[in-house]
C-alpha cells in the first residue's frame, strides 16, 4: 500500500512540549512541509525566540540558532548577511516580536532584510502563564490585566500585519491562521510564497498566524478555536496586506 | 499574620503594603509570580498605585527610573537576561542616586539558556552603585522589602533583594507578613528629596565632563560605604519594631569554636546550617559567616569576625570566568595581604544553573579543605559530560 501521508523530513520525531489544542504544532508541520517542497532543507536556518517557541530547535530537523529576546530579526540578520545562499527565518510569538522585540522586527523590516519571519499571535504570553500582550484584546483578561485591558490606560493591541506593510522595504507581509482546514490550506500557501520571495532574493517577508492559547485562556482546544474566530479574526483580518509588485 | 504562603506572593503582599506608588516590571520567568500578584492586588483594589505594563525590562526600569525622579515611592523585579537587558538604566538609576527597589529573583544567564537558579545575574550588576542584600528564607525575602525602602529613602540608594529564583520563590513556607499598621509605623511616607519638579528647578543625570565625572563616582562609593550604618540601624530597629532577625550586615552560626569556616549567602546558607548541627554531633566545629548585604561589601566584619579563623572556604553561585570565584575573591581581599600567610581561604563555586547543592556535596567540601586548602573547585560537577576536546 503506498504512503500518501507522512511526517516532513523537516520534523523531528520528537513530542513537542506546546499544550493539547496549541497551534505551534501545525504551523511547525506548515513550515516543514513547505521546507520539504522548496527541497532547502540543507541550507535553512532558524532562529528560535524566546517564548513557547524557544525549543522549536527539538522540532525541526535543519540548524537553529538561539537568540536573546526578542532579538531573532537582529540575530537572522547577521547570519544572512553572512551567508545570503543560506534560507533564514525567525519563527517568533507576540511576546518575543511585538514587545520586547518590537525595535527589532520594524527595524530589519524597514532594511529590507533578506529573511522570512513567521509570527505567532495568540494574544498572550503564553510561556510565563497568560499575562497581557501588545496584541491582547479590548478588554480580555490576563493575570496583569485581571480586570480586562484597558485601552484607556495601555492602547489598542498592535495590528503586526499591518504596521509592517506601512514601510516601503519589506515585501511580502500576510496574515493568516490555521484554526480550519481551509484557513490551515491558505497559511501554508502564505508560508511558501514568503520563502519562494526570499530564494528570489526579495526583501523582507513575514506571515502573521492568528493563533491559540487554550491553557492561558483558561477553554478547551475547540472553545479556544471558537473564542479566536469570534474575537480575533473581526480584529486581525486576515489576508496578504503587501505583495511584490 | 503567620500563613503558608508561596514567596513571590510574600513578597507582593509585603510590597504592596510599602505602599509603592508606582509597579512597572516585564515577566519572567522565575519571578513572574510576584508582579502577576501585584497586578492582582492593584487591580482589586487593595492598592492605590500605577501599574505599568511595559514591552521590555529595559522600559520597566527606564519607567521606575522616571516616577522615582518625579517623586513616586517606585518599585519593579526582574531576574537573569531582564537584569541584563536593564542594565544601562540600571547604572543610571545608581548614578541619579533614586531610592528605587527592586526584587531579583536570582536566576542563571545565557548562553546556555536556563531558567534556574543561580546568582550570576545580580552578581554581574555588583559594581553598579546598588545596595544588594540576600535573603535566607522567604520571611527573611519579605522583610528585606520592608527594610530596603527605609533604607534606600534614607541614603538615596537604589536597593536589590535578592531571593534565589525557584527555590524561595516557588516555595510555600510559614512567613509572617505584617498588618499594613505596623508596616505604616515602621516605613514613612516617602519624602523625595532629589526630584523634578519646576518649582525647584534641576536637572538629573546630566552630562559630566572629565572635570566633575570622577567625583560623581567618588561620592557614590563613599555614599555605597556610608550607607552600612544605615543598613545595620535599619535592621536593629526593624528587630525591636517586628521582633525577628533579618537583614543587617552578616549573620554568623556555631561560629566561636568553629575550626573550618563557611561563607555564603541566599538560601544554601540553610543546607550548611543543617549540615553544621550533623557535623557537631559527630564531634566536628564547624561554623557559618553568612553575608546578608553583598553591596556594600561587610569587609571590615569579616576581618573582625574571623581574624583568628585559618580555614575558611567559601561556596558560591557564580563566577567570574578567567578568574574564578568573586566572593571568594572578596574574602581573600577582606585580610591584610601580611596575616595571609597562614590563613587558607578555599574556593567552590556551586549551583550554577540550579543544580541541586546537597548536604553531601557540602560535607565532601568540608572534608576536602580539613585536608588542604582548594584554590577553586566546582562543586558536584559530572566529569562524564565533559570530554578532553571540551578543554
Amino acid at each position: 500500500m503506498a504512503k500518501t501521508y507522512k511526517k516532513p523530513e523537516a520534523l523531528s520525531d520528537q513530542h513537542t512540549h506546546y499544550c493539547p489544542g496549541c497551534t505551534h504544532g501545525v504551523i511547525h508541520r506548515l513550515v516543514a512541509e513547505v521546507i520539504d517542497e522548496l527541497g532547502i532543507r540543507g541550507r535553512t536556518v532558524g532562529i528560535a525566540p524566546v517564548g513557547c517557541a524557544v525549543l522549536a530547535y527539538n522540532y525541526f530537523t535543519f540548524d537553529f540558532q538561539e537568540a536573546a529576546h526578542g532579538r531573532a530579526p537582529a540575530v537572522a540578520t547577521g547570519i544572512k548577511r553572512v551567508r545570503p545562499d543560506l534560507i533564514v527565518f525567525t519563527y517568533q510569538g507576540d511576546g518575543d516580536l511585538a514587545s520586547i522585540g518590537m525595535g527589532e522586527i520594524i527595524h530589519a523590516a524597514n532594511r529590507g532584510e533578506k529573511f522570512t519571519t513567521i509570527f505567532v499571535n495568540n494574544t498572550v504570553y503564553g510561556m510565563t502563564g497568560g499575562q497581557m500582550a501588545p496584541t491582547t484584546l479590548p478588554g480580555q483578561r490576563t493575570t496583569t490585566s485581571p480586570a480586562g485591558r484597558d485601552v484607556e490606560d495601555v492602547g489598542m493591541p498592535f495590528k503586526i500585519a499591518e504596521l509592517i506593510s506601512g514601510l516601503q522595504t519589506p515585501a511580502y507581509i500576510s496574515r493568516q491562521t490555521v484554526l480550519k482546514p481551509k484557513y490551515i490550506v491558505r497559511g501554508k500557501k502564505a508560508i511558501k510564497k514568503a520563502f519562494q520571495y526570499q530564494m528570489e532574493g526579495r526583501c523582507f517577508s513575514l506571515v502573521e498566524f492568528v493563533s491559540t492559547c487554550p491553557t492561558n485562556w483558561g477553554m478547551t482546544p475547540v472553545e479556544s478555536i471558537q473564542w479566536a474566530e469570534e474575537n480575533m479574526l473581526p480584529y486581525y483580518q486576515l489576508g496578504e496586506f503587501k505583495t511584490p509588485e | 499574620m503567620l500563613k503558608q504562603i508561596e514567596g513571590s506572593h510574600a513578597v507582593a503582599e509585603v510590597v504592596a503594603k510599602c505602599r509603592p506608588n508606582v509597579i512597572s516590571a516585564y515577566p519572567i520567568t522565575p519571578q513572574t509570580h510576584i508582579v502577576e500578584e501585584l497586578a492582582n492586588i492593584v487591580g482589586q483594589g487593595k492598592l492605590d498605585a500605577e501599574y505599568v505594563n511595559v514591552e521590555s525590562e529595559f522600559s520597566a526600569a527606564s519607567v521606575v527610573l522616571g516616577a522615582s525622579a518625579a517623586g513616586a515611592r517606585a518599585y519593579s523585579a526582574t531576574t537573569s537576561q531582564g537584569l541584563l537587558l536593564m542594565s544601562e538604566v540600571i547604572y543610571c538609576i545608581a548614578g541619579m542616586r533614586l531610592p528605587i527597589v527592586f526584587t531579583i529573583a536570582n536566576r542563571a544567564i545565557s548562553a546556555p539558556l536556563s531558567i534556574w537558579n543561580d546568582q550570576q545575574d545580580s552578581m554581574a550588576l555588583r559594581d553598579s552603585g546598588w545596595i544588594q542584600l540576600h535573603a535566607e528564607d522567604n520571611q527573611e525575602a519579605a522583610d528585606l522589602h520592608i527594610q530596603a525602602f527605609k533604607i534606600a529613602e534614607e541614603t538615596n540608594l537604589p536597593i536589590m533583594v535578592c531571593m534565589d529564583g525557584f527555590i524561595l520563590t516557588h516555595a510555600f513556607e510559614p512567613v509572617d507578613t505584617p498588618d499594613q499598621k505596623e508596616v505604616d509605623n515602621f516605613l514613612p511616607p516617602f519624602r523625595p528629596t532629589n526630584i523634578v519638579d519646576p518649582r525647584w528647578p534641576r536637572g538629573i543625570g546630566l552630562f559630566a565632563d572629565p572635570r566633575f565625572y570622577m567625583e560623581t563616582r567618588y561620592i557614590l562609593h563613599r555614599a555605597m560605604e556610608k550607607s552600612e550604618e544605615t543598613i545595620k540601624k535599619v535592621s536593629e530597629d526593624f528587630k525591636k519594631a517586628f521582633g525577628r532577625d533579618s537583614g543587617g550586615f552578616i549573620k554568623t552560626y556555631k561560629l566561636e569554636a568553629a575550626d573550618v569556616v563557611i561563607i555564603s549567602m541566599g538560601s544554601v546558607v540553610g543546607t550548611i546550617k543543617d549540615l553544621i548541627d550533623q557535623l557537631e554531633e559527630e564531634g566536628k566545629k564547624v561554623g557559618l559567616l553568612q553575608i546578608c548585604s553583598y553591596r556594600p561589601f561587610p569587609r571590615k566584619e569579616i576581618y573582625n569576625t574571623l581574624k583568628d579563623k585559618m580555614n575558611i572556604v567559601v561556596v558560591e553561585k557564580s563566577i567570574s570566568l578567567g578568574r574564578g570565584g568573586i566572593l571568594a575573591s572578596d574574602v581573600r581581599w577582606s585580610f591584610p595581604r601580611a596575616e595571609k600567610k597562614d590563613r587558607n581561604i578555599s574556593s567552590f563555586i556551586a549551583g550554577l544553573g540550579g543544580r541541586n547543592i546537597t548536604k553531601n556535596d557540602l560535607r565532601y567540601m568540608v572534608e576536602k579543605v580539613e585536608k588542604e586548602p582548594v584554590e577553586l573547585e566546582f562543586l558536584g560537577l559530572n566529569k562524564e559530560l565533559i570530554s578532553e576536546k571540551d578543554l
